[in-house]
């Protein structure tokens, strides 16, 4: 692909724009960045509208943007799941989660693994909860660079032996820089920019395309009769529907969703985002239907294309319709928020992995009376070490790894369900009965992904019934079932309870504030 | 409010409408071409149009259970 001056030029345009509003994001709703609770969750200040943007620019993440639509492009309707998924994770949000933001508050958690430190009284548990949150997010964050090399690759960047990687390396560096210096407060105000751009381009491409090629029939009489629809046989039924609720059972999990969680200045703020986050689950549906644009274009045909799917696969798909439909100076716009759109999640991720190091290893483990500003510094130093990690892992081996990885994480982060989700109700679970579960959870959810050889449906034999379902339902439900049977043991047993909360903690408004 | 029982147990029930949400998980009601809606096959504007029930059912829940001399 020949150099794109004009999109390039765009591109750059848009990237300094937001550098510029990371730096100044410091001193946004000002607070001493030399406490973790300020630096890592910018104080719980952020109202109904920032939590919007700040949500919508974490959960729908670059790599959501490339990865979907590719799906589509390549293999029809089961894509589509996209749309299921984010739609039941709103209901979920908005009963379950005012109270984790309540305890926490009440607390001064800023972590998940803070509260099933608390409510436990287990440091063990805690620490597998931190762990499996940090294990997780690594190969997210490794993710949104690919994102990023796509479209500067799109864009005709060709940079040969060790230069290869200089844009990325660039492009992080920034976002190491801002986010050491503001914190959360950066992709918050970053998210807002790049929210808007990815509205505004895909709106764009929903008006110009189909009338480009002749409105929607034409859009999906394009796409492979077999993969309009679900095969229609009880396992891809299964299959599908396993596979949006395992997705929406852990999207909450993830660090990155807590933090975005806790930064919220009230529990309303978080109950009304339920309502209104679903905006963006239409646009995801948008975006996923781009990849059947691109079958009706027929990118894959072009020869100027080849290289890019070639070097990329089927992520090239949106990046190539859009350098086919869009004049130069858009194409430019749209790249840039795929890319600010990269840099937003992964800021908040590396700020919630350091957010966990910090509080529930080091603090826990290494350095129990370490102060404040000790702490602050710690987590903004570990941040770097998360993005340096995430780049050392695109740089150094196969992108497939991280793709593999980042479907583990799905199937690892659901298994601090039963703790923390049920620990919001009831304290009835035992901790020692939730490692094992845990531990059984991911030993039998990782060894069924290395057996579909990293594929997220396993087809597990049921009496003689061969029932096709998300990995990380499988062994959630095997998680529950030790967990269950365990607590009833170890229950029966135990004299005492350890937890430091109290059943009015899980509701109030207000509670003493943050990181006490 | 003055009977602060009763507001209780509606906010309790109000909360179940959040289940019908979940009857996307119904996936054969909706796995099918026709019938089409500008173009789209059912499978697809069908899912689009179950995101604005979900955000019309949360949005009645939130106004049916929060309080309401609340301004924030």
């Amino acid at each position: 692909m020949p150099l794109n001056t004009t999109a390039l030029t765009v591109f750059v345009i848009f990237f300094a724009f937001v550098t510029f509003i990371g730096f100044a994001s410091a001193r946004w709703k000002r607070g001493d960045l030399d406490q973790l609770h300020e630096w890592g969750l910018a104080g719980g200040r952020f109202g109904t509208v920032i939590t919007w943007f700040l949500l919508g620019g974490d959960l729908y993440t670059a790599y959501t943007f490339v990865a979907v639509p590719a799906l589509a492009f390549g293999a029809g309707a089961i894509a589509f799941f996209a749309v299921p998924y984010t739609i039941i994770i709103y209901p979920f949000l908005f009963a379950v989660f005012p109270r984790l933001w309540s305890v926490a508050r009440a607390r001064g958690y800023i972590t998940a693994a803070d509260f099933v430190r608390g409510r436990y009284g287990d440091r063990w548990l805690a620490l597998a909860v931190a762990l499996t949150g940090i294990l997780a997010t690594m190969p997210y964050i490794a993710l949104q660079l690919v994102g990023l090399e796509i479209v500067i690759a799109a864009m005709g960047v060709q940079l040969a032996g060790v230069l290869v990687y200089l844009p990325l390396i660039i492009a992080f560096a920034i976002l190491a820089a801002f986010d050491y210096f503001a914190g959360l407060r950066a992709p918050a105000a970053i998210a807002v920019v790049k929210d808007l751009m990815i509205y505004v381009t895909v709106f764009a491409a929903i008006i110009v395309i189909p009338a480009e090629v002749g409105g929607w029939d034409k859009i999906f009489a394009s796409v492979p009769q077999q993969q309009l629809l679900l095969a229609d046989n009880f396992g891809a039924y299964t299959a599908y529907g396993s596979l949006f609720l395992g997705s929406a059972m852990a999207l909450f999990l993830y660090p990155h969703s807590v933090t975005g969680i806790l930064s919220s200045s009230s529990r309303h703020v978080i109950r009304r985002n339920a309502a209104l986050l679903p905006a963006y689950s239409f646009l995801l549906g948008l975006i996923a239907l781009l990849g059947f644009m691109a079958i009706a274009v027929g990118v894959k045909g072009m020869s100027a294309y080849a290289s890019g799917f070639e070097q990329f696969g089927n992520n090239f798909a949106v990046p190539a319709l859009i350098l086919q439909v869009f004049p130069s100076w858009f194409v430019g716009f749209a790249f840039a928020a795929i890319g600010i759109g990269a840099l937003v999640p992964a800021a908040i991720m590396s700020i919630a992995a350091a957010n966990l190091f910090t509080r529930n290893i080091y603090r826990e483990f290494i350095r129990p009376d370490c102060d404040p500003r000790t702490e602050s510094s710690m987590a903004k130093r570990m941040s770097l070490v998360a993005k340096l990690g995430a780049l050392l892992f695109i740089m150094l081996l196969r992108k497939e790894y991280a793709i593999n990885m980042q479907l583990l994480g799905g199937i690892w982060i659901i298994q601090t369900f039963p703790a923390m989700i049920l620990g919001l109700y009831t304290r009835w679970l035992d901790p020692k009965a939730l490692l094992v579960g845990w531990a059984a959870g991911m030993i039998c959810g990782t060894w069924m992904a290395v057996m579909t050889n990293f594929a997220p449906i396993y087809r597990l034999d049921l009496f003689g019934t061969v029932v096709p379902a998300y990995i990380a339902i499988y062994s959630v439900l095997l998680n529950f079932a030790v967990s269950l049977v365990l607590s009833l043991v170890f229950n029966a047993q135990a004299k005492t309870r350890a937890d430091e909360t109290i059943p009015t903690d899980y509701a109030t408004e207000t509670g003493p504030g943050m990181g006490h | 409010m003055n009977d602060n029982r009763e507001a209780g147990n509606n906010k309790h029930g109000v909360l179940w409408l959040l289940l019908i949400p979940f009857l996307v998980l119904w996936v054969p009601f909706y796995n099918r071409i026709e019938p089409t809606l500008f173009g789209f096959p059912f499978f697809y504007w069908f899912q689009l149009g179950w995101i604005f029930v979900s955000m019309i059912v949360t949005g009645y829940v939130y106004y049916a259970t929060e309080p309401r001399d609340k301004t924030r």
